[in-house]
């Protein structure tokens, strides 16, 4: 079978008044039905991947090198109707503001119509009992009323969840998720990472999802590859990232969590700040803010140690067995 | 939807009455008596008085706004001073042509001005952005009568082709839908239509730029939609915004027209009002503020509610 996903070397610049090395050479794949969580913070590179998947970078300010394939397609490649067949309909994206992501002005009914109709070639009355029928899978109560409802009449959870239904109606082979539970409340934010689980069972297709919470990253994916400075800087199974994580980025995520934290005790956080990325790095982007940095860190870019079958860290000390503490 | 259009009709009444308030009192502040326009300059002060009576002005103002309102509910907006003739035939016959005026306009404008700004607002920053806000800056910024008279001197006067006077040949009052009349209102139409073409364009280019750089514009490319697909999008949501500011442009092409109806000798309101004002004809200038205000609340209604039934978010109950 082929890969569901084959990034290879890939590397984005934005051009422009200022220049940003936002990705730099990023290699990654996916088996078939998998799901991955590409965590990282922001300016890290995880939304520009995923628009890249997508080919949604603006082409005049942007400088693509590398390949990106998608069940064997060249996906740099396609241009006109190829892309609008293969945009929503073999990989499609759920937003991380559906306030904003979905047409104010037409039903969610009518939104998710539209696109089962440019797909499937459904007549509307079709289309529409397709949308009604994903309305029902996403859970949402009283779906035949809710899918003549403007966006704006729906709550933010619903609003999410209709995102997720106009996302797989037309069962795409890839889903990729933008930080989709950012701009939701706690308790809903579980709702809908419960929800995106149960479907990707449901559906068999593979799952990207973005997020910066490394908590919301084990709660839903196999796998994680964790990015730093548009690099990926360590990537495995969600169990070698949290029992095991060798890079001193990643470690420091995982410290930085609340759980187990003692009331009143300083919460540890990674100090300073993530590179600016107007120059590509020639170093361990990370070397300034790493507690064991050493003079090599600063004279190259670290090379991938493969420690297993798909788990590599880029990080000059990943074999030392002890993490620093 | 029904009762949003029952309230917003009860709405009007108050306002209708505030504008014929308004209306009634601008005249009588306007300086000037009305009857030294009429009378001849010996008239001796019982002969003004009993003519000042015959045409009720002697009363206090609250009564003569009683009356006045009260034979306007019946239809009657009096008689005009310096003609004798009744005022309603003579304002609803020069509505009429400034309505043909201003609707020929719109036609013209409307279409053009929203395609251009869609140019501009889609091709953003380019070249044709610079063409379309060139264009729309200058067709605001000029003159349009002094547009208007170097019209004429082009093609009436040098080439002939087009009328520059009057509504028909032999500056005919009466408007007939052929060749002979539509020649007539090709110049005044399309002078009158620069300003709301460059006001329309400019408002589209604003609204279109700023929903294409929306998310959910990209969201909709996200899920396979074409170029066009966006712009029906785009479109949709431009459109409440682009509907209220063609509606006051209408009402300002029937208003505000004087200067070219002046220029083209177009008899329709402007002229009409123009004429009232240098003959302190009260009744008269009344009559035609009051239905050109009117006109306007009527716009305002109409948008308001085509406003309501295309975009859902503005509250319908």
């Amino acid at each position: 079978m082929t890969r569901l996903l084959d990034i290879s070397d890939l590397t984005i610049r934005f051009t422009g008044k200022r220049t940003v090395h936002a990705i730099n050479n990023v290699s990654l794949s996916m088996e078939q039905g998998e799901t991955l969580a590409l965590l990282g913070e922001s300016g890290s590179g995880k939304s520009v991947t995923l628009k890249a998947l997508l080919g949604l970078l603006p082409p005049k300010r942007t400088q693509i090198e590398g390949r990106i394939h998608v069940n064997g397609t060249d996906i740099r490649a396609l241009r006109g109707r190829a892309l609008q067949r293969y945009r929503g309909g073999e990989v499609s994206m759920v937003f991380q503001e559906p306030a904003l992501a979905l047409d104010p002005v037409y039903t969610v009914g009518h939104q998710i119509a539209e696109t089962v109709m440019r797909h499937k070639g459904l007549s509307k009355d079709d289309a529409m009992a397709v949308a009604l029928d994903m309305l029902d899978r996403v859970r949402i109560p009283s779906a035949n009323r809710r899918l003549h409802n403007y966006p704006h009449e729906l709550s933010g959870g619903m609003r999410q969840r209709v995102m997720i239904a106009l996302a797989l109606a037309c069962r795409p082979r890839l889903l990729l998720a933008d930080e989709p539970t950012t701009a939701l409340d706690a308790t809903v934010q579980i709702q809908i990472l419960l929800l995106l689980r149960e479907l990707q069972r449901e559906f068999g297709m593979g799952v990207i999802f973005v997020t910066h919470d490394i908590g919301v990253a084990v709660e839903i994916s196999e796998r994680i590859a964790v990015m730093y400075a548009g690099q990926i800087v360590e990537e495995g199974t969600t169990h070698q990232i949290i029992r095991d994580a060798r890079h001193p980025y990643t470690q420091g995520l995982l410290a930085a969590n609340l759980h187990d934290v003692d009331r009143g005790a300083r919460l540890n956080a990674i100090p300073g700040a993530p590179p600016a990325l107007e120059v590509a790095p020639m170093a361990c982007p990370f070397a300034p803010r790493c507690p064991k940095a050493m003079d090599a860190c600063r004279e190259g870019l670290p090379p991938f140690l493969s420690l297993a079958d798909r788990r590599r860290v880029a990080c000059l000390r990943a074999d030392e067995t002890v993490p620093a503490e | 939807m029904l009762t949003y259009l029952v309230r917003r009709l009860i709405l009007v009444l108050p306002v209708a009455f505030g504008v014929s308030v308004i209306c009634f009192l601008l005249v009588q502040i306007a300086p000037g008596d009305p009857l030294t326009a009429i009378m001849p300059v010996d008239a001796t002060a019982e002969e003004q008085a009993v003519m000042r009576a015959a045409y009720g002005l002697d009363k206090p103002l609250p009564v003569q706004y009683a009356i006045w309102i009260g034979n306007l509910l019946q239809g009657d907006m009096g008689k005009s001073i310096a003609t004798g003739r009744p005022v309603a035939s003579e304002v609803f016959g020069a509505v009429q042509n400034s309505l043909l005026l201003a609707v020929s306009a719109a036609i013209i404008a409307f279409p053009i001005g929203t395609a251009l700004g869609f140019l501009a607002g889609y091709f953003r920053d380019t070249w044709a952005d610079r063409a379309v806000t060139a264009l729309s800056i200058t067709g605001v910024s000029v003159p349009n009568y002094w547009l208007g008279i170097v019209l004429v001197i082009i093609f009436s006067v040098n080439l002939g082709w087009l009328p520059s006077m009057g509504a028909g040949p032999g500056g005919s009052q009466s408007w007939a839908w052929d060749w002979a009349h539509m020649r007539h209102l090709i110049l005044p139409a399309v002078t009158l239509a620069v300003v709301p073409i460059g006001i329309v364009a400019h408002t589209v280019r604003a609204l279109a730029g700023d929903i294409l750089t929306m998310d959910f514009v990209q969201a909709l490319y996200a899920k396979g939609m074409s170029r066009f697909d966006v712009l029906r999008h785009v479109a949709r949501n431009a459109a409440a915004t682009a509907l209220s500011v063609m509606g006051l442009q209408l009402g300002y092409l029937l208003g505000g027209s004087i200067l070219i109806e002046a220029v083209f000798n177009w008899p329709g309101s402007g002229f009409l009002l123009s004429n009232a004002i240098f003959q302190r004809d009260l009744p008269l200038l009344q009559g035609t503020i009051l239905v050109l205000a009117l006109f306007f609340v009527t716009m305002n209604l109409i948008v308001d509610v085509a406003q309501a039934a295309i975009d859902p978010r503005i509250q319908r109950t």
